[in-house]
């Protein structure tokens, strides 16, 4: 405890509140409210509807929420598979090599999205690669994103893995295919639930690189939430915003509890 | 026999990275330096390099960052101080809560932003009611102002994360005892807590300045028209004036500070780790 006075606590405590409320409570409870509003033209709306859930349901919202959630389970998958490919075979180069390639591996992190988008645009606009215009370039849009994180937590997660696990099977004599598939994977398990979810989640906010490549068909709940705010409808933005918080949020929590059965915890 | 078929393995993730995308990255680079027939136009480069659209998009990012990344160093270090040191029911669960930001959209906050502070939102319309006021008097939200409190919003769990995960290490002994003896708060913080922040600071900062640097849903959901950064105006240079030789230009410039800024951040993570 740093501050005794029961008074001094109690100003932190407001001003902790304060914080809290204004940055972070505020815009939920707000685009909440705002998904509910009939009309607002005074501090509160004047009255709560479900209104705006209807018509966006009634409109393309269905669609924009199939594409993100396809986009981002097969993104993840796709991450997951690659990301734990690179982390266990990491493992087997030398020193150098693998500070170098684990480097590599991280940068498309570092790099702004639009740009990630910008450049599948110029690498992928004419044969024999002509993905411009397809739901494919969505995808690997999203895969390249995503794949550093997925990449990072593996990686992790395997630093924090005890090396005698392996060298006890080695030593009995498991192969080194069944040892992956018997004890390395197993004991990573909840690494890549959480790798996964993480991915799946960063996917379905992902707005910069797919605003770049998306084809008129395949529209993601970012993209749509910005074209219905920028006509001014914002009630029905809020709306679709709500439906993407509560999607990701449920991903997230149900993906916890598939990792705290599977450990124990 | 040396060489062992293992090292193969990370071929196939490698090549895929490569293709997928060091490749597009490379040809951002070539498309940057060659015109639509192919042939180098350095000319072009300047031009835009020194074009005001591109001078006012880089001076906008570089200050809007560094605003917002001072705010989040300011906001996290209070919430987690108050978090870590002063402890109140249910502090656990709110730093959980806090972190879940980090998984949901960007842009959602400048659209609660708008409810709140825009020219009809709550706030101006509780002021002008109150005080009977002819027009909104709170006017930020649609200039670099609003753009910097969303970013500190989005972007204040990923220095807390860091900073309370080093107080935890602190010892609570050598706290206790300062405070025995009489010292104040104020100067517990500057001489015993700060020091063992530093490091997550430097590298939740470093981090905090990439992601604003690279920030695009906020800027892009604000849609002021003063407020044009890097990466807004490649998307418009791309998408909505199909100039791509000037996208790419500007994106070589926008990839070239974020990779800087991103070997800052894996310089300062190391130290925090060593």
């Amino acid at each position: 405890m740093l501050v005794w006075s029961r008074s001094g606590r109690l100003v932190l405590w407001v001003l902790f509140a304060l914080l809290f409320g204004v940055l972070f409570l505020a815009p939920l409870a707000v685009i909440l409210l705002s998904s509910l509003a009939d009309q607002w033209n005074g501090v509160l709306p004047n009255g709560l509807t479900t209104e705006h859930y209807t018509d966006v349901v009634r409109g393309s919202a269905w669609n924009a929420v199939k594409a993100s959630l396809i986009t981002g389970f097969l993104a993840s998958a796709l991450a997951l598979v690659s990301g734990t490919w690179a982390a266990l075979s990491l493992r087997l180069q030398g020193h150098a090599l693998r500070r170098l390639l684990g480097l590599l591996f991280f940068i498309p992190s570092a790099v702004p999205s639009v740009s990630v988008g910008l450049g599948l645009l110029v690498a992928f606009s004419h044969p024999p690669l002509l993905l411009n215009g397809t739901i494919a370039i969505v995808m690997i849009a999203h895969f390249v994103l995503i794949s550093a994180f997925t990449f990072g937590n593996v990686s992790a997660g395997l630093a924090r893995l005890s090396p005698d696990f392996e060298q006890v099977a080695s030593s009995l004599g498991a192969r080194p295919a069944y040892r992956l598939w018997h004890v390395t994977l197993p004991l990573l398990a909840p690494y890549l639930v959480a790798a996964f979810g993480l991915s799946f989640a960063l996917s379905m906010g992902e707005l910069g690189a797919t605003v770049m490549v998306y084809p008129p068909g395949w529209v993601t709940l970012p993209v749509s939430i910005f074209s219905l705010t920028d006509r001014g409808d914002i009630f029905a933005g809020a709306a679709l915003t709500m439906i993407l918080v509560v999607a990701t949020l449920a991903l997230l929590l149900g993906l916890e509890r598939i990792t705290k059965r599977a450990t124990g915890a | 026999m040396k060489f062992s078929s293992g090292k193969l393995w990370i071929v196939p993730p490698a090549a895929l990275l490569a293709l997928l995308f060091f490749y597009p990255l490379a040809l951002i680079a070539r498309q940057a330096f060659l015109d639509d027939s192919g042939v180098a136009n350095f000319a072009e480069v300047i031009r835009v390099l020194h074009s005001r659209f591109f001078l006012n998009a880089l001076i906008n990012t570089v200050s809007i960052s560094v605003a917002a990344t001072a705010g989040c160093l300011i906001v996290g270090l209070v919430l987690a101080l108050i978090l870590a040191f002063v402890p109140f029911p249910g502090s656990g669960f709110i730093a959980r809560l806090i972190d879940t930001f980090i998984a949901l959209p960007t842009f959602l906050v400048t659209l609660a932003f708008t409810f709140l502070y825009g020219s009809a939102g709550m706030l101006n319309a509780g002021l002008m009611e109150t005080f009977s006021l002819p027009l909104p008097p709170v006017d930020f939200l649609y200039s670099a102002w609003g753009v910097i409190l969303a970013e500190v919003t989005v972007y204040t769990p990923f220095i807390l994360r860091p900073l309370l995960a080093a107080f935890s290490l602190v010892d609570r002994g050598q706290i206790e005892a300062a405070s025995v003896l009489g010292a104040r708060p104020f100067r517990i913080v500057r001489q015993v807590i700060l020091p063992a922040a530093i490091p997550a600071l430097i590298a939740g900062g470093s981090l905090c300045l990439l992601l604003t640097v690279n920030e695009f849903g906020i800027v892009l959901f604000i849609g002021a028209k003063g407020v044009i950064t890097l990466p807004l105006l490649i998307y418009g240079k791309a998408i909505q004036e199909s100039a791509y030789q000037v996208a790419c230009i500007i994106a070589m410039i926008n990839i070239a500070l974020s990779l800087g800024l991103f070997g800052l951040y894996r310089f300062a993570a190391g130290r925090l780790g060593a």
